[in-house]
Protein backbone atom coordinates (compact mmCIF):
# COMPACT_ATOMS: atom_id res chain seq x y z
CA UNK A 1 0.00 0.00 0.00
CA UNK A 2 1.01 3.46 -0.31
CA UNK A 3 -0.56 6.15 1.67
CA UNK A 4 0.23 10.24 1.81
CA UNK A 5 0.60 11.07 5.51
CA UNK A 6 0.45 14.92 7.04
CA UNK A 7 2.40 14.62 9.86
CA UNK A 8 2.70 17.39 12.94
CA UNK A 9 6.36 18.53 13.05
CA UNK A 10 8.12 20.65 16.16
CA UNK A 11 11.68 20.47 17.06
CA UNK A 12 11.36 21.25 20.61
CA UNK A 13 8.43 22.57 23.18
CA UNK A 14 9.29 26.39 21.85
CA UNK A 15 9.57 25.70 18.11
CA UNK A 16 6.69 26.45 15.77
CA UNK A 17 5.38 23.60 14.56
CA UNK A 18 3.62 23.13 11.28
CA UNK A 19 2.25 19.48 8.94
CA UNK A 20 4.85 18.23 6.78
CA UNK A 21 3.86 15.70 3.89
CA UNK A 22 5.53 12.66 3.55
CA UNK A 23 4.71 9.43 1.14
CA UNK A 24 4.40 5.91 3.35
CA UNK A 25 5.81 3.65 0.20
CA UNK A 26 5.38 -0.28 0.44
CA UNK A 27 3.02 -0.80 3.95
CA UNK A 28 1.94 -4.46 4.10
CA UNK A 29 -1.54 -4.36 5.11
CA UNK A 30 -0.52 -6.30 8.38
CA UNK A 31 1.64 -3.73 10.19
CA UNK A 32 0.60 -2.34 12.61
CA UNK A 33 0.36 1.93 12.54
CA UNK A 34 3.76 1.99 14.76
CA UNK A 35 5.16 -0.07 11.82
CA UNK A 36 4.10 2.14 9.05
CA UNK A 37 5.83 5.10 10.93
CA UNK A 38 8.80 3.14 11.80
CA UNK A 39 9.19 2.11 7.64
CA UNK A 40 8.83 6.00 7.21
CA UNK A 41 11.43 6.83 9.59
CA UNK A 42 13.88 4.40 8.22
CA UNK A 43 13.71 6.03 4.99
CA UNK A 44 13.82 9.46 6.29
CA UNK A 45 17.13 8.30 8.04
CA UNK A 46 18.49 7.31 5.37
CA UNK A 47 17.95 10.60 3.35
CA UNK A 48 19.58 12.00 6.48
CA UNK A 49 16.11 13.80 7.48
CA UNK A 50 15.51 13.89 11.17
CA UNK A 51 12.90 10.64 12.24
CA UNK A 52 9.50 11.72 13.24
CA UNK A 53 9.42 11.39 16.92
CA UNK A 54 6.57 9.54 18.16
CA UNK A 55 6.15 7.70 21.69
CA UNK A 56 5.86 3.95 22.39
CA UNK A 57 6.96 0.98 24.26
CA UNK A 58 5.23 -1.90 25.00
CA UNK A 59 3.12 -2.42 21.34
CA UNK A 60 0.86 -4.09 22.60
CA UNK A 61 -1.83 -1.75 24.33
CA UNK A 62 -0.90 -2.33 27.76
CA UNK A 63 1.00 0.93 28.59
CA UNK A 64 -0.40 3.96 26.97
CA UNK A 65 2.19 5.40 25.28
CA UNK A 66 1.68 5.68 21.88
CA UNK A 67 -0.48 8.95 21.72
CA UNK A 68 -1.66 10.70 18.73
CA UNK A 69 -4.65 11.72 16.91
CA UNK A 70 -4.88 9.96 13.40
CA UNK A 71 -7.24 11.85 11.05
CA UNK A 72 -8.84 13.80 13.59
CA UNK A 73 -9.30 10.77 16.09
CA UNK A 74 -7.35 9.38 19.18
CA UNK A 75 -5.35 6.48 18.52
CA UNK A 76 -7.49 6.39 15.21
CA UNK A 77 -10.41 5.10 13.79
CA UNK A 78 -10.83 1.28 15.14
CA UNK A 79 -12.67 1.38 18.47
CA UNK A 80 -10.75 0.20 21.49
CA UNK A 81 -7.55 -0.15 20.05
CA UNK A 82 -4.22 1.47 21.17
CA UNK A 83 -2.47 3.24 17.84
CA UNK A 84 0.05 0.29 18.34
CA UNK A 85 -2.50 -2.07 17.75
CA UNK A 86 -4.56 -0.67 14.88
CA UNK A 87 -2.85 -2.57 11.44
CA UNK A 88 -2.88 -0.62 8.48
CA UNK A 89 -5.38 -3.62 6.76
CA UNK A 90 -7.98 -0.62 7.80
CA UNK A 91 -6.86 1.67 5.63
CA UNK A 92 -6.74 1.83 2.04
CA UNK A 93 -4.04 2.24 -0.47
CA UNK A 94 -3.86 5.51 -1.10
CA UNK A 95 -5.49 6.94 1.80
CA UNK A 96 -4.45 10.30 2.72
CA UNK A 97 -4.00 10.75 6.65
CA UNK A 98 -3.46 13.27 9.29
CA UNK A 99 -1.54 12.66 12.23
CA UNK A 100 -1.05 15.31 15.19
CA UNK A 101 -0.02 15.25 18.91
CA UNK A 102 -2.65 15.09 21.48
CA UNK A 103 -3.68 18.99 21.51
CA UNK A 104 -4.07 20.07 25.83
CA UNK A 105 -2.25 22.79 27.55
CA UNK A 106 -1.82 20.25 30.43
CA UNK A 107 0.00 17.65 27.71
CA UNK A 108 2.25 20.27 26.24
CA UNK A 109 3.87 19.03 23.38
CA UNK A 110 7.80 18.22 23.86
CA UNK A 111 8.83 17.16 20.22
CA UNK A 112 6.96 15.88 16.84
CA UNK A 113 3.99 13.40 18.38
CA UNK A 114 5.49 13.52 21.84
CA UNK A 115 3.78 15.20 24.61
CA UNK A 116 3.93 15.06 28.02
CA UNK A 117 1.69 13.88 30.19
CA UNK A 118 2.74 14.75 33.51
CA UNK A 119 -0.15 16.14 34.32
CA UNK A 120 -1.79 12.81 34.68
CA UNK A 121 1.30 11.86 37.22
CA UNK A 122 0.53 14.55 39.49
CA UNK A 123 -3.47 13.65 39.55
CA UNK A 124 -2.50 9.90 40.90
CA UNK A 125 -0.25 11.61 43.16
CA UNK A 126 -3.01 13.84 44.72
CA UNK A 127 -4.87 10.85 45.80
CA UNK A 128 -4.61 7.56 43.60
CA UNK A 129 -3.54 5.42 45.91
CA UNK A 130 -4.11 3.17 48.92
CA UNK A 131 -2.33 3.81 52.74
CA UNK A 132 -1.62 0.44 53.97
CA UNK A 133 0.65 -0.40 57.10
CA UNK A 134 3.09 -2.70 56.34
CA UNK A 135 3.40 -6.21 58.28
CA UNK A 136 2.55 -9.86 56.90
CA UNK A 137 0.27 -9.92 53.48
CA UNK A 138 -3.34 -10.33 54.81
CA UNK A 139 -4.95 -13.43 54.11
CA UNK A 140 -6.37 -13.07 50.32
CA UNK A 141 -9.97 -13.74 51.02
CA UNK A 142 -10.44 -12.25 54.27
CA UNK A 143 -12.22 -9.29 53.27
CA UNK A 144 -15.25 -10.10 51.28
CA UNK A 145 -15.66 -7.95 47.95
CA UNK A 146 -19.45 -8.24 46.21
CA UNK A 147 -18.65 -9.15 42.53
CA UNK A 148 -20.34 -6.57 41.15
CA UNK A 149 -18.16 -4.02 42.75
CA UNK A 150 -14.81 -5.92 41.55
CA UNK A 151 -16.02 -6.17 38.59
CA UNK A 152 -16.57 -2.66 38.06
CA UNK A 153 -13.55 -1.59 40.00
CA UNK A 154 -11.62 -3.75 37.55
CA UNK A 155 -13.59 -2.00 34.25
CA UNK A 156 -12.04 1.55 36.07
CA UNK A 157 -8.67 0.09 36.12
CA UNK A 158 -8.34 -1.24 32.93
CA UNK A 159 -7.70 2.63 32.34
CA UNK A 160 -3.98 2.89 30.85
CA UNK A 161 -3.74 6.55 31.18
CA UNK A 162 -2.67 7.23 27.56
CA UNK A 163 -4.83 10.47 27.52
CA UNK A 164 -6.80 9.61 24.27
CA UNK A 165 -10.18 11.08 26.59
CA UNK A 166 -8.72 14.63 27.08
CA UNK A 167 -7.04 14.54 23.39
CA UNK A 168 -10.50 13.84 22.01
CA UNK A 169 -12.73 15.82 24.18
CA UNK A 170 -14.01 19.17 22.52
CA UNK A 171 -13.60 20.27 26.28
CA UNK A 172 -10.08 19.12 27.09
CA UNK A 173 -11.31 17.81 30.01
CA UNK A 174 -9.71 14.97 32.01
CA UNK A 175 -12.59 13.40 33.87
CA UNK A 176 -12.84 9.99 32.21
CA UNK A 177 -8.98 9.34 33.47
CA UNK A 178 -9.72 11.16 36.87
CA UNK A 179 -13.30 9.49 37.35
CA UNK A 180 -11.23 6.23 36.51
CA UNK A 181 -8.58 6.12 39.06
CA UNK A 182 -11.18 7.23 41.31
CA UNK A 183 -13.71 4.72 41.18
CA UNK A 184 -10.84 1.98 40.87
CA UNK A 185 -9.65 2.81 44.06
CA UNK A 186 -13.15 3.92 45.95
CA UNK A 187 -15.08 0.86 44.84
CA UNK A 188 -13.43 -1.37 46.69
CA UNK A 189 -13.24 -1.93 50.48
CA UNK A 190 -9.04 -1.55 50.84
CA UNK A 191 -9.72 2.40 49.16
CA UNK A 192 -12.56 2.73 51.54
CA UNK A 193 -10.35 4.81 54.20
CA UNK A 194 -9.63 7.61 51.94
CA UNK A 195 -12.53 8.09 49.96
CA UNK A 196 -13.55 10.78 51.03
CA UNK A 197 -10.28 12.72 50.52
CA UNK A 198 -9.03 11.21 46.94
CA UNK A 199 -12.39 12.55 45.43
CA UNK A 200 -11.64 15.91 46.64
CA UNK A 201 -7.94 16.18 46.05
CA UNK A 202 -7.71 14.72 42.75
CA UNK A 203 -10.97 16.75 41.45
CA UNK A 204 -8.65 19.69 42.57
CA UNK A 205 -5.38 18.49 41.15
CA UNK A 206 -7.38 18.15 38.08
CA UNK A 207 -8.02 21.46 37.89
CA UNK A 208 -4.98 22.87 38.86
CA UNK A 209 -3.48 21.46 35.78
CA UNK A 210 -5.87 23.07 33.67
CA UNK A 211 -8.25 20.86 32.06
CA UNK A 212 -11.57 21.74 30.67
CA UNK A 213 -14.86 21.01 31.81
CA UNK A 214 -16.97 18.11 31.25
CA UNK A 215 -19.84 18.54 29.31
CA UNK A 216 -20.58 14.80 28.51
CA UNK A 217 -19.98 14.87 24.55
CA UNK A 218 -18.89 11.25 25.29
CA UNK A 219 -16.15 11.52 22.78
CA UNK A 220 -14.02 10.50 25.76
CA UNK A 221 -15.55 7.11 25.81
CA UNK A 222 -15.56 6.53 22.02
CA UNK A 223 -11.96 6.71 21.94
CA UNK A 224 -10.99 4.72 24.98
CA UNK A 225 -8.99 1.85 23.49
CA UNK A 226 -10.25 0.13 27.21
CA UNK A 227 -13.91 1.12 26.58
CA UNK A 228 -13.97 2.90 29.97
CA UNK A 229 -17.24 4.33 30.39
CA UNK A 230 -18.56 7.66 30.90
CA UNK A 231 -20.54 6.40 34.17
CA UNK A 232 -17.68 6.53 35.87
CA UNK A 233 -17.83 10.37 35.36
CA UNK A 234 -21.14 10.29 36.53
CA UNK A 235 -19.63 8.34 40.11
CA UNK A 236 -17.07 10.87 40.46
CA UNK A 237 -19.55 13.78 40.29
CA UNK A 238 -21.69 11.89 42.78
CA UNK A 239 -18.66 10.80 44.77
CA UNK A 240 -17.54 14.43 45.05
CA UNK A 241 -21.18 15.61 45.40
CA UNK A 242 -20.96 13.33 48.82
CA UNK A 243 -17.67 14.16 49.60
CA UNK A 244 -18.23 17.49 49.67
CA UNK A 245 -20.76 17.20 52.03
CA UNK A 246 -19.53 14.74 53.96
CA UNK A 247 -16.09 15.70 54.90
CA UNK A 248 -14.88 18.04 57.57
CA UNK A 249 -11.92 19.69 55.80
CA UNK A 250 -10.01 19.58 52.82
CA UNK B 1 -18.54 20.01 55.02
CA UNK B 2 -16.25 21.44 52.54
CA UNK B 3 -17.05 24.87 51.76
CA UNK B 4 -19.29 25.75 49.67
CA UNK B 5 -16.35 28.30 48.01
CA UNK B 6 -14.08 25.17 47.74
CA UNK B 7 -17.26 23.53 46.17
CA UNK B 8 -17.97 25.87 43.45
CA UNK B 9 -14.34 26.68 42.83
CA UNK B 10 -14.13 22.84 41.43
CA UNK B 11 -15.34 22.46 37.88
CA UNK B 12 -17.46 19.66 39.15
CA UNK B 13 -18.78 22.33 41.84
CA UNK B 14 -19.62 24.54 39.04
CA UNK B 15 -21.13 21.99 36.85
CA UNK B 16 -23.38 20.61 40.10
CA UNK B 17 -24.39 23.97 39.88
CA UNK B 18 -25.07 24.13 36.32
CA UNK B 19 -27.64 21.25 36.85
CA UNK B 20 -29.44 22.09 40.08
CA UNK B 21 -30.24 25.85 38.36
CA UNK B 22 -30.73 23.77 34.93
CA UNK B 23 -33.37 21.43 36.93
CA UNK B 24 -35.17 24.74 38.12
CA UNK B 25 -35.22 25.89 34.40
CA UNK B 26 -36.85 22.61 33.12
CA UNK B 27 -39.14 22.53 36.12
CA UNK B 28 -40.14 26.30 35.30
CA UNK B 29 -40.65 25.67 31.72
CA UNK B 30 -42.79 22.28 31.81
CA UNK B 31 -44.79 24.20 34.18
CA UNK B 32 -45.28 27.50 31.77
CA UNK B 33 -46.00 25.56 28.99
CA UNK B 34 -49.04 23.75 31.15
CA UNK B 35 -50.20 27.26 32.05
CA UNK B 36 -49.46 28.76 28.95
CA UNK B 37 -51.78 25.89 27.03
CA UNK B 38 -54.78 27.71 28.80
CA UNK B 39 -55.18 30.03 25.67
CA UNK B 40 -56.69 26.81 23.94
CA UNK B 41 -59.47 26.93 26.26
CA UNK B 42 -60.19 30.50 25.31
CA UNK B 43 -59.68 34.11 27.20
CA UNK B 44 -61.73 33.29 30.36
CA UNK B 45 -59.31 30.81 31.72
CA UNK B 46 -55.97 32.16 30.52
CA UNK B 47 -56.53 35.66 32.17
CA UNK B 48 -57.61 33.62 35.31
CA UNK B 49 -54.99 31.42 35.33
CA UNK B 50 -52.99 34.47 34.58
CA UNK B 51 -54.28 36.45 37.77
CA UNK B 52 -53.95 33.67 40.05
CA UNK B 53 -50.17 33.98 39.47
CA UNK B 54 -50.31 37.52 40.70
CA UNK B 55 -52.70 37.22 43.26
CA UNK B 56 -50.06 36.81 46.13
CA UNK B 57 -47.19 39.31 46.11
CA UNK B 58 -45.14 37.10 48.19
CA UNK B 59 -45.34 34.10 45.82
CA UNK B 60 -45.32 35.99 42.76
CA UNK B 61 -41.59 37.48 44.02
CA UNK B 62 -40.72 34.42 45.77
CA UNK B 63 -40.66 32.76 42.08
CA UNK B 64 -38.95 35.13 40.97
CA UNK B 65 -36.36 35.90 42.86
CA UNK B 66 -35.39 31.71 42.62
CA UNK B 67 -36.06 31.63 38.52
CA UNK B 68 -33.76 34.95 38.60
CA UNK B 69 -31.30 33.38 40.77
CA UNK B 70 -31.26 30.00 38.70
CA UNK B 71 -30.51 32.10 35.42
CA UNK B 72 -27.76 34.35 36.70
CA UNK B 73 -25.96 31.15 38.64
CA UNK B 74 -26.44 29.01 35.32
CA UNK B 75 -25.09 31.68 32.88
CA UNK B 76 -22.11 32.24 35.40
CA UNK B 77 -21.21 29.20 35.71
CA UNK B 78 -21.73 28.26 32.43
CA UNK B 79 -19.47 31.24 31.27
CA UNK B 80 -16.56 29.98 33.62
CA UNK B 81 -16.51 26.57 32.32
CA UNK B 82 -16.73 27.87 29.20
CA UNK B 83 -13.32 29.27 29.68
CA UNK B 84 -11.83 26.84 31.60
CA UNK B 85 -12.51 24.39 28.36
CA UNK B 86 -11.37 27.27 25.76
CA UNK B 87 -8.26 28.13 27.34
CA UNK B 88 -7.44 23.89 28.18
CA UNK B 89 -6.88 23.83 24.53
CA UNK B 90 -4.00 26.74 23.11
CA UNK B 91 -4.11 24.82 19.86
CA UNK B 92 -6.53 23.82 17.87
CA UNK B 93 -5.99 20.67 15.74
CA UNK B 94 -5.94 20.66 12.14
CA UNK B 95 -8.15 18.14 12.07
CA UNK B 96 -10.90 16.90 14.47
CA UNK B 97 -13.71 14.49 14.08
CA UNK B 98 -16.55 13.75 16.25
CA UNK B 99 -17.43 9.89 17.11
CA UNK B 100 -20.23 10.16 19.87
CA UNK B 101 -21.12 13.83 20.53
CA UNK B 102 -24.22 15.00 19.15
CA UNK B 103 -25.08 18.14 16.64
CA UNK B 104 -26.99 19.25 20.72
CA UNK B 105 -24.40 19.09 22.96
CA UNK B 106 -22.15 21.01 20.62
CA UNK B 107 -24.09 23.42 20.45
CA UNK B 108 -25.07 23.96 24.00
CA UNK B 109 -22.49 27.43 23.95
CA UNK B 110 -24.75 28.70 21.01
CA UNK B 111 -28.30 27.49 22.11
CA UNK B 112 -28.21 29.08 25.63
CA UNK B 113 -27.30 32.75 24.88
CA UNK B 114 -29.52 32.43 22.41
CA UNK B 115 -31.88 31.56 25.14
CA UNK B 116 -30.64 34.52 27.46
CA UNK B 117 -31.82 36.52 24.54
CA UNK B 118 -34.96 35.25 23.87
CA UNK B 119 -35.53 35.51 27.61
CA UNK B 120 -35.03 39.45 27.74
CA UNK B 121 -37.21 39.32 24.74
CA UNK B 122 -39.92 37.72 25.91
CA UNK B 123 -40.22 39.49 29.44
CA UNK B 124 -40.11 42.70 27.45
CA UNK B 125 -43.09 41.10 24.48
CA UNK B 126 -45.64 39.46 27.32
CA UNK B 127 -44.60 40.32 30.77
CA UNK B 128 -43.54 44.21 30.96
CA UNK B 129 -45.28 45.26 27.31
CA UNK B 130 -42.61 47.57 26.33
CA UNK B 131 -42.03 46.06 23.19
CA UNK B 132 -45.21 45.20 21.83
CA UNK B 133 -45.79 45.01 18.10
CA UNK B 134 -48.97 44.51 16.44
CA UNK B 135 -51.38 46.06 19.22
CA UNK B 136 -51.61 47.95 22.38
CA UNK B 137 -50.84 45.76 25.49
CA UNK B 138 -53.21 45.44 28.37
CA UNK B 139 -51.84 44.94 31.73
CA UNK B 140 -54.82 42.50 32.35
CA UNK B 141 -55.49 40.81 28.92
CA UNK B 142 -52.91 38.48 28.47
CA UNK B 143 -54.82 36.59 26.26
CA UNK B 144 -55.60 39.51 23.99
CA UNK B 145 -51.53 40.62 24.39
CA UNK B 146 -50.80 36.77 23.17
CA UNK B 147 -52.68 36.82 20.18
CA UNK B 148 -52.25 40.11 18.59
CA UNK B 149 -48.37 39.64 19.66
CA UNK B 150 -48.23 36.59 17.69
CA UNK B 151 -50.24 37.88 14.24
CA UNK B 152 -46.87 39.49 13.64
CA UNK B 153 -45.44 37.27 11.67
CA UNK B 154 -41.48 37.75 12.30
CA UNK B 155 -42.48 37.60 16.47
CA UNK B 156 -44.04 34.01 15.77
CA UNK B 157 -40.85 33.11 14.01
CA UNK B 158 -38.66 34.81 16.52
CA UNK B 159 -40.35 32.64 18.91
CA UNK B 160 -40.04 29.70 16.90
CA UNK B 161 -36.78 29.58 16.49
CA UNK B 162 -35.72 30.13 20.19
CA UNK B 163 -38.04 27.03 20.79
CA UNK B 164 -36.09 24.78 18.55
CA UNK B 165 -32.75 26.29 20.56
CA UNK B 166 -34.43 25.12 23.92
CA UNK B 167 -35.27 21.69 22.10
CA UNK B 168 -31.63 21.83 21.60
CA UNK B 169 -30.47 22.46 25.01
CA UNK B 170 -32.65 20.21 26.65
CA UNK B 171 -32.61 17.48 24.46
CA UNK B 172 -28.64 17.38 25.86
CA UNK B 173 -29.31 19.30 29.33
CA UNK B 174 -31.89 17.40 30.99
CA UNK B 175 -29.94 14.24 30.32
CA UNK B 176 -26.63 15.34 31.29
CA UNK B 177 -28.18 16.86 34.51
CA UNK B 178 -28.82 13.11 35.49
CA UNK B 179 -24.89 13.02 34.76
CA UNK B 180 -23.50 15.89 36.30
CA UNK B 181 -25.35 15.17 40.15
CA UNK B 182 -24.12 11.64 39.62
CA UNK B 183 -27.61 10.25 38.98
CA UNK B 184 -26.32 7.31 37.11
CA UNK B 185 -26.72 3.89 37.44
CA UNK B 186 -27.62 0.71 34.96
CA UNK B 187 -31.23 0.11 35.72
CA UNK B 188 -32.26 3.56 35.00
CA UNK B 189 -29.64 4.90 32.44
CA UNK B 190 -32.10 4.25 29.46
CA UNK B 191 -34.50 5.51 31.44
CA UNK B 192 -33.36 8.90 32.19
CA UNK B 193 -32.16 9.25 28.43
CA UNK B 194 -36.12 8.25 27.01
CA UNK B 195 -37.39 10.44 29.87
CA UNK B 196 -35.12 13.39 28.62
CA UNK B 197 -36.13 13.09 25.00
CA UNK B 198 -39.99 12.61 25.48
CA UNK B 199 -39.97 15.96 28.07
CA UNK B 200 -37.92 17.87 25.24
CA UNK B 201 -40.56 16.99 22.76
CA UNK B 202 -43.33 17.92 24.83
CA UNK B 203 -42.46 20.99 26.43
CA UNK B 204 -41.22 22.19 22.62
CA UNK B 205 -44.57 21.19 20.34
CA UNK B 206 -46.51 22.43 23.77
CA UNK B 207 -44.68 26.13 23.68
CA UNK B 208 -44.67 26.16 19.69
CA UNK B 209 -48.33 24.98 18.96
CA UNK B 210 -49.50 28.36 20.84
CA UNK B 211 -47.80 30.70 17.85
CA UNK B 212 -48.59 28.49 14.74
CA UNK B 213 -52.12 28.33 16.26
CA UNK B 214 -52.15 31.99 16.30
CA UNK B 215 -50.87 32.38 12.75
CA UNK B 216 -53.49 30.18 11.28
CA UNK B 217 -56.52 31.79 13.27
CA UNK B 218 -57.09 28.72 14.56
CA UNK B 219 -57.19 31.37 18.32
CA UNK B 220 -58.42 34.40 17.73
C1 LIG C 1 -30.43 31.87 30.17
C2 LIG C 1 -29.79 31.40 29.16
C3 LIG C 1 -29.03 30.11 29.23
C4 LIG C 1 -27.70 29.95 29.02
C5 LIG C 1 -26.71 31.04 28.67
C6 LIG C 1 -27.40 28.54 29.18
C7 LIG C 1 -26.15 27.97 28.99
C8 LIG C 1 -25.86 26.67 29.23
C9 LIG C 1 -24.59 26.04 28.98
C10 LIG C 1 -23.38 26.70 28.35
C11 LIG C 1 -24.68 24.77 29.42
C12 LIG C 1 -23.56 23.77 29.51
C13 LIG C 1 -23.30 23.09 28.27
C14 LIG C 1 -23.11 21.62 28.42
O1 LIG C 1 -23.30 21.06 29.51
O2 LIG C 1 -22.77 21.04 27.39
C15 LIG C 1 -26.00 24.57 29.92
C16 LIG C 1 -26.47 23.40 30.45
C17 LIG C 1 -27.77 23.18 30.83
N1 LIG C 1 -28.82 24.08 30.68
FE1 LIG C 1 -28.66 25.97 30.12
N2 LIG C 1 -28.53 27.88 29.50
C18 LIG C 1 -29.56 28.80 29.54
C19 LIG C 1 -30.88 28.56 29.79
C20 LIG C 1 -31.38 27.35 30.16
C21 LIG C 1 -32.79 27.10 30.35
C22 LIG C 1 -33.94 28.09 30.12
C23 LIG C 1 -32.88 25.82 30.76
C24 LIG C 1 -34.13 25.07 31.10
C25 LIG C 1 -34.87 24.52 30.21
C26 LIG C 1 -31.54 25.27 30.81
C27 LIG C 1 -31.23 24.00 31.17
C28 LIG C 1 -29.97 23.47 31.17
C29 LIG C 1 -29.64 22.17 31.65
C30 LIG C 1 -30.59 21.18 32.27
C31 LIG C 1 -28.25 22.01 31.45
C32 LIG C 1 -27.43 20.80 31.76
C33 LIG C 1 -26.66 20.96 33.01
C34 LIG C 1 -25.74 19.80 33.18
O3 LIG C 1 -25.24 19.27 32.20
O4 LIG C 1 -25.49 19.43 34.32
N3 LIG C 1 -30.66 26.22 30.43
N4 LIG C 1 -26.71 25.74 29.79
S1 LIG D 1 2.78 1.27 22.78
FE1 LIG D 1 2.02 0.56 24.70
S2 LIG D 1 -0.13 0.89 24.45
FE2 LIG D 1 0.63 1.33 22.48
Amino acid sequence: MNLTLFVWRQEDANAQGRMEKYEAQAITPDMSFLEMLDVVNLGLIAQGRAPIAFEHDCREGICGSCSMMINGVAHGPRPATATCQLHMRHFKDGDTLHIEPWRSKAFPVIKDLVVDRGSFDRIIQAGGYVSVNTGNAPDANAIPVPKVDSELAMDAAACIGCGACVAACPNGSAALFTSAKISHLGLLPQGGPEREIRVLRMVEAMDEEGFGNCTMHRECEAVCPKQISTNFIARMNREFLRASLKHAKT
Amino acid sequence: MSSPFSFYKSTVGKKIVMAVTGFIGVGYVMGHVCGNLLVFAGPGPLNNYAHLLKVSKAFLWGARSVLIAAVVLHVVAAYQLWRTSAESRPTEYVRWSPVNSTWASRTMRWTGPLLLIFIAFHLFHLTGGQIHPGGAFSEHDVYHNVVTGFRVWWVSVAYIAAMLALSLHMYHGVWSMFQSVGLNHPRYNGFIRHAATVVTIVVVVGFISIPVAVLLRLIS
